[in-house]
């Protein structure tokens, strides 16, 4: 199946444009002429044109920009949807689809009966569609780009082989236009010509050379769904639907050895309004007893209205978690119950609000550790013996005081005190590779002031731009 | 040891105190050294004094310790009624901004007494709860070659009297030695509130 305006038809179909149209790609600096519908065509215009040039041809021309990555995904989309035909479908190049319907087509009726309903259905989707039949993937390739699904391969011109232009326009030269003369050809002196690619595409399209056709594996699935025969509205009864779908969630995920990150429940109420349970898991997780009651506050605030009749749940993110052995040595059962409440407390006030520190590697006091969200991160016992450091660090406060050496007296948040020792000063010096807007009045010389009124503060004092600063205090 | 000494410290479990003064975040700090298993440190995120943890070192592993940043008074609350009745965590410290009403004391208590951690919250002075168990002013103490000296005063206790203490941490064997008043330098001991 060739989708020769597979771009212009993907947006067509979203809105549908009556006229030329023709989407854009930027090729260096030149705006080109990606895809464009039939009627530009007509007009005259071609793939790849200037669009300045095609605009001169064709005033009336709309265009839009391409997006090779949403075609990309529409194709992917048209890959799942042909599966409707045979169970084996790959993808071919930018804009086609290989089927294999070996076996496949007498379901249908026979092979002609199943074109035509490919046709039928491609038209009624608004996709042009050609399609090439064929006893090897090279040969319904050639059919589908060259010619109709059941020409006679050897009347197909040469540039149906899936080869690069300069060889087609040698082989043209040449006077090997056809297949069927390429295929009497001898073989030796076209080897040593064009290289083996041609003889390759060759025997793949005559059946000489084996082709398999790939079909892209399917994503696992993680979503289950239950379909109640009666309306539920008790919150007992959602959670046991909810334990149901998560047993069987638990065993899809089981088996791909992979553990829950997110897990969103939409619950589904009679008078067709829909609600979302959204559950973020502090650590990958696929054990329903454990899940289970994470979900109750969330369950516990839905409104079920005239009652709930479905329910799905989908897990949204999915890790993985290889199995682990349970049983020998400590069971790191204090663990989960840890991680089941980060999940919980982040449900109240957000996951990436519960958090731990992390050592970095700096002098500056700001920046000699990390605070990090607790569920993306795995504790580190790598802090370093550092010299006396407040407990408590503040934004630096501004005090009144004049002179390099450290003051005797001092008001500081509207207290007045009396240095009773002064220990220090300890020089740490801005990182200059980063630029920190708090590091710009230079170097600092830090002090330990202990006050007669008991305060023990972190001082600082700027000698390069002089100032004096409490930033820490000790008890 | 000072287990004899101080009456109240270590913190009875499975019960809310309050701790007040200028060095509250010490005494928080040194309880959650004497507590085994982790430790979840809940604070309001528009506060900007933050733990130092360079500084923690000397008192336990900072590994210990998870933070819970908040939106409001009313959130910090509420997860510290789920860790407090959860259980996972040794010691729930909750930096409180504004006053507690005896309802909301009340649930911390209950909370605390289901899960079995203990609960300390870091109370402005004199905003304290009547549900607390015990209620501490701590403030620092200049001392004469001596940079930890603290005096811890019990203001409120319901299992037991009040009373008043000098005490110094030892940082190289973590452990709290309460000295006495008598050998401080003249007028400690008697220091004016």
């Amino acid at each position: 199946m060739w989708f020769p305006r597979l771009a212009s038809n993907r947006v067509l179909r979203a809105c549908p444009i009556d006229g030329a149209f023709a989407l854009v790609a930027r090729q260096g600096n030149a705006e080109r002429l990606h895809c464009l519908n039939a009627q530009a065509e007509r007009a005259g215009l071609h793939r790849g044109m200037g669009l300045a040039d095609a605009r001169a041809f064709c005033p009336d021309l709309i265009s839009r920009p391409a997006t090779p990555e949403a075609d990309a995904r529409f194709l992917a989309t048209l890959r799942r949807w042909a599966i409707r035909w045979c169970p084996w479908v790959g993808i071919e190049g930018a804009d086609g689809l290989v089927l294999d319907v070996t076996g496949a087509a007498h379901l249908w009726g026979g092979e002609a009966a199943m074109l035509a309903d490919m046709r039928a259905r491609a038209a009624r989707a608004g996709l042009d569609l050609r399609l090439g039949l064929g006893a090897t993937r090279g040969a319904a390739w050639a059919r589908a780009h060259c010619g109709t699904p059941d020409q006679p391969l050897d009347s197909l011109p040469v540039t149906a082989l899936r080869l690069d232009g300069d060889t087609c326009t040698a082989l043209e030269r040449m006077g090997l236009r056809r297949i069927g003369d390429l295929a009497g050809a001898p073989r030796a002196p076209l080897a040593r010509r064009f290289g083996p690619e041609l003889l390759l595409r060759l025997d793949q399209a005559l059946g000489r050379q084996d082709e398999p056709i790939t079909p892209a594996p399917e994503p696992p699935h993680y979503g289950v769904r239950l379909t109640l025969s009666e309306p539920v509205g008790l919150l007992a009864d959602a959670m046991a639907a909810t334990e149901r779908l998560l047993g069987a969630l638990c065993a899809k995920l089981q088996a791909q050895n992979a553990g829950a990150r997110r897990l969103v429940l939409t619950l589904f109420r009679v008078d067709r309004a829909s609600q979302q349970v959204e559950l973020r898991l502090a650590a990958p997780l696929r054990a329903p007893e454990r899940i289970l009651p994470l979900f109750e506050r969330g369950l516990a605030e839905v409104d079920a209205g005239f009652g709930i009749d479905q329910i799905r749940l989908e897990a949204t993110l999915v890790e993985p978690l290889p199995a682990q052995q349970t049983g020998l040595g400590a069971t790191p059962q204090h663990v989960d119950r840890l991680t089941d409440l980060i999940t919980r407390i982040g449900a109240r006030i957000g996951l990436e609000n519960v958090q731990r520190f992390l050592p970095a590697d700096s002098h500056i006091p700001e920046r000699s550790f990390l605070i990090v969200p607790a569920a993306y991160s795995a504790p580190e016992s790598g802090w370093r013996g550092s010299p006396p450091r407040p407990l408590r660090l503040f934004p630096p406060e501004p005090i009144t005081v004049t002179g390099s050496a450290p003051p005797a007296r001092f008001h500081w948040r509207r207290m007045e005190l009396h240095a009773a020792r002064a220990t220090g000063p300890e020089r740490i010096a801005p990182e200059w590779w980063l630029a920190d807007e708090g590091w710009r009045s230079g170097v600092r010389d830090y002090w330990r002031i202990d006050t007669r009124q008991g305060r023990r503060l972190w001082l600082f004092h700027t000698p390069q731009n002089p100032g004096w600063y409490v930033q820490g205090e000790f008890a | 040891m000072s287990r004899e000494l101080l009456p109240s410290f270590p913190l009875r479990a499975a019960r809310v105190h309050e701790a007040c003064g200028p060095a509250a975040t010490t005494f928080a700090v040194i309880t959650a050294a004497r507590t085994p298993g982790n430790i979840l440190w809940i604070y309001e995120g528009w506060l900007p004094a933050t733990l130092h943890p360079p500084a923690l070192v000397a008192f336990f592993d900072p590994a210990r310790l998870l933070l819970a940043r908040a939106g409001s008074q009313a959130d910090s609350l509420a997860v510290a009624e789920e860790a407090l009745k959860d259980g996972a965590v040794g010691l729930v410290v909750i930096e409180v901004a504004n006053a507690l009403d005896l309802r909301e004391g009340r649930r911390l208590q209950l909370a605390a007494r289901a899960g079995g951690g203990t609960g300390l919250c870091l109370i402005p002075e004199g905003m304290g709860s009547n549900a607390a168990e015990t209620r501490w002013r701590v403030a620092p103490v200049p001392g004469e070659g001596d940079s930890t000296l603290m005096r811890w005063e019990i203001i409120k206790n319901k299992l037991g009297t009040t009373g008043t203490w000098h005490v110094r941490w030892d940082e190289q064997a973590h452990r709290l030695h309460v000295v006495s008043p008598a050998g401080e330098q003249p007028g400690s001991a008697g220091l004016p509130d």
